[in-house]
């Protein structure tokens, strides 16, 4: 199953359901504010970080340069994808959740 | 992919609901419902999720009539008439919330986070709001 988060850790606890609730071996794909989940350094990296083993991680480009955040780290082991990347992330898995 | 057949010969998909929000603060919980009910009408094998603080919407007692919003929670007395049988409620959003399934307005299957995980891992479609 794909797992999109659109909204940032720290306004919803979108992403922790999503990961609370996802099974091993999902992928999981962060857009809009859902990117800044993706950033190392803040206070919720380690909720990704710490489940790198379990799920493969994601982020949209376009969404990570938007908001000035293309120089920024990201946590190691996430994969930025382009739109194409998002497209063939969908179209591999049977499923999407989209978390809102 | 479950093949049995429902309305007008098609398919039959297992659609799962997953509600994560209050019933009255956004649209969402209510629109959600909605498309439970649509879903539900086309004979689709239905099940409905609450977890984090989707669990307010089936507290007993509600009483919209101070501000002025239909108050929806005896619609989910009615899924059963439309064959939706499978309401779930997480166990850890429920007490996390200091409730009891004896405080809900419909019978609901309580689950752990690893049994939902299973169950959501089963569906063909997943809708969260």
């Amino acid at each position: 199953m794909l797992h999109t988060v659109n909204k940032s850790p720290f306004e919803r606890n979108t992403l922790q359901s999503c990961l609370r609730l996802a099974q091993k071996g999902s992928a999981v794909l962060l857009i809009e504010d859902g990117v800044y989940g993706a950033l190392s350094g803040t206070a919720h990296a380690g909720e990704i970080a710490d489940r790198m083993d379990d799920f493969s991680f994601y982020v949209l480009g376009p969404d990570i340069a938007a908001r000035g955040l293309g120089e920024s780290p990201l946590i190691e082991g996430v994969q930025v994808v382009d739109y194409g990347g998002f497209v063939d992330l969908v179209a591999e898995h049977e499923v999407t959740n989209a978390w809102l | 992919m479950s093949d049995e057949m429902g309305y007008q010969g098609e398919v039959v998909k297992r659609f799962m609901y997953v509600n994560r929000k209050a019933p009255y603060g956004t649209i969402y919980a209510l629109e959600n419902l909605e498309t439970v009910l649509i879903a539900a009408a086309f004979d689709q094998d239905v099940s409905v999720v609450f977890v984090d603080d989707g669990v307010y919407q089936l507290k007993k007692g509600q009483d919209t009539k101070g501000i002025g919003m239909k108050n929806f929670s005896p619609t989910f007395r009615a899924l059963d008439d439309y064959d939706v049988e499978k309401l779930y409620v997480e166990k850890e959003s429920l007490e996390a919330r200091g409730l009891t399934a004896e405080e809900l307005v419909v019978p609901v299957e309580v689950v752990s986070t690893e049994e939902l995980r299973e169950i959501m891992a089963q569906q063909d479609v997943v809708l969260s709001c």
